[in-house]
């Protein structure tokens, strides 16, 4: 019974410790004095996290805002309105769907392999050969990744609702016959650049911080063996995701919620 | 060459990125780019608003002059108290308009329409349009109909 308890107690004190761990990590790594030749760093992990992951946002993002306008068309051609498929599509891009499932994507996509590499980094003892050398793993090898991070994936995000805005009108307008004027028009009418797009930016941002800061901190505390890196991804993934939509709904209920 | 090929789709990544706000902004969202002085406030009280929300807009004869920028309840009349934007452009609406709340098409959202007035002044910032019609409620022309049916 006591036993129980104790255990009970232990668990949750570490829940608390690892919070504190992943502030300092995140504080240590990105206060100060970046680490030499931190650019060309940030640019190879641009690359790896941000341009590798165009392909999959360029294609579900097409492929959800067609789903969107051919759903959207269904419903709304009972009603008669059927132009107001580009308000439907647009708003529900820019607002929900183009943070939230970029961000999703890219803990799958992205974060999995921050967690992976960082681990095994850590199994390998490359970390700790860096200190050995005098050279701060913190600064050399998670800054950039977690700056990397944060920079793609706002532009990933409007990348997405652009094509997804543009699937919408391929479905819409090309196949299914809705007068582009007032597809555009009714758009342009209900989408406001701060109430809607910004907003949806700002989303993107908390989105990418949380992302990146979980998949290169689940990395940096995995345990050095394969089994841990295997569970340190799968708890990336995992926790990524549901940061992600718990945070979606505090930041509606505070945006658009009149809370 | 390797990094040289890193260097250029990075590039290439941080452009389209932008690009695709530049699109959200301009195509997407409308944004033009009037700044805040370009346009003056112009206030009407009406009974009944029947849906009408900010951000709605503001035409004459159908042509969009501006928005609503801020709706409240004047705690004297007990009437709404809707404030309009409109564009500097606009400088020539006769003061005794009547602005009149109407819908766009049968389902769409609510808007103010201003009908000119004859009169030689014009509107200018913080004027108050006093003849107003309010929003058509369907409703209640449907329960005056009935039981002005039943009287019979």
């Amino acid at each position: 019974m006591f036993d129980w308890i104790s255990q009970w107690g232990r668990s949750g004190l570490d829940a608390i410790s690892v919070i504190g761990r992943s502030g300092i990590f995140l504080f240590r790594s990105l206060l100060g004095r970046p680490a030499t030749g931190f650019f060309g760093l940030l640019i190879k992990q641009l690359y790896s996290v941000g341009v590798l992951s165009l392909l999959i946002i360029i294609v579900s993002g097409l492929f959800i805002g067609m789903v969107l306008g051919l759903q959207g068309y269904n419903i709304l051609v009972d009603y008669g309105s059927e132009q107001a498929i580009g308000q439907m599509v647009a708003l529900t891009l820019v607002r929900e769907l183009g943070p939230v499932v970029t961000a999703l994507l890219f803990a799958g996509r992205a974060g999995s392999a921050l967690t992976a590499e960082i681990g095994l980094m850590k199994a390998t003892e490359q970390l700790s050969s860096m200190e050995m050398i005098g050279v701060d793993p913190l600064r050399r090898v998670v800054a950039p990744r977690l700056v990397a991070g944060f920079i793609s994936m706002p532009l990933l995000a409007m990348i997405f609702s652009v094509v997804g805005v543009w699937g919408g009108l391929l479905v819409g307008v090309d196949w299914l016959g809705v007068y582009d004027g007032s597809f555009w028009a009714n758009m342009q009418q209900s989408v406001d650049f701060r109430e809607d797009v910004l907003n949806g930016i700002i989303k993107s941002c908390v989105f990418g911080f949380v992302c990146t800061w979980i998949a290169v901190f689940q990395g940096y505390d995995s345990a050095p063996t394969s089994e841990g890196i295997s569970i340190a991804t799968t708890k990336t993934v995992v926790y990524s995701s549901l940061a992600v939509l718990g945070l979606d709904f505090i930041l509606t209920a505070v945006m658009f919620g009149n809370l | 060459m390797r990094t040289r090929l890193v260097e250029f789709s990075v590039g290439g990544f941080m452009v389209a990125g932008f690009a695709a706000l530049v699109m959200l902004a301009f195509q997407v969202s409308g944004l033009t780019l009037k700044s805040a002085e370009d346009v003056y406030h112009v206030y009407a009280q009406f009974d009944d608003l029947g849906g009408l929300s900010v951000r709605g807009k503001v035409s004459v004869a159908g042509v969009t002059v501006g928005k609503i920028s801020d709706i409240r309840l004047d705690s004297k009349s007990y009437n709404a108290l809707v404030e309009m934007e409109i564009y500097r452009s606009v400088n020539e609406l006769p003061k005794d308009s009547i602005a009149s709340i109407q819908t766009a098409g049968l389902l769409g959202e609510k808007y103010i329409s201003i009908s000119p007035g004859a009169e030689e002044e014009f509107l200018k910032e913080g004027d108050t349009l006093f003849d107003t019609q309010s929003a058509l409620n369907i409703e209640k022309l449907i329960s005056n109909f009935a039981s002005s049916k039943l009287g019979q």
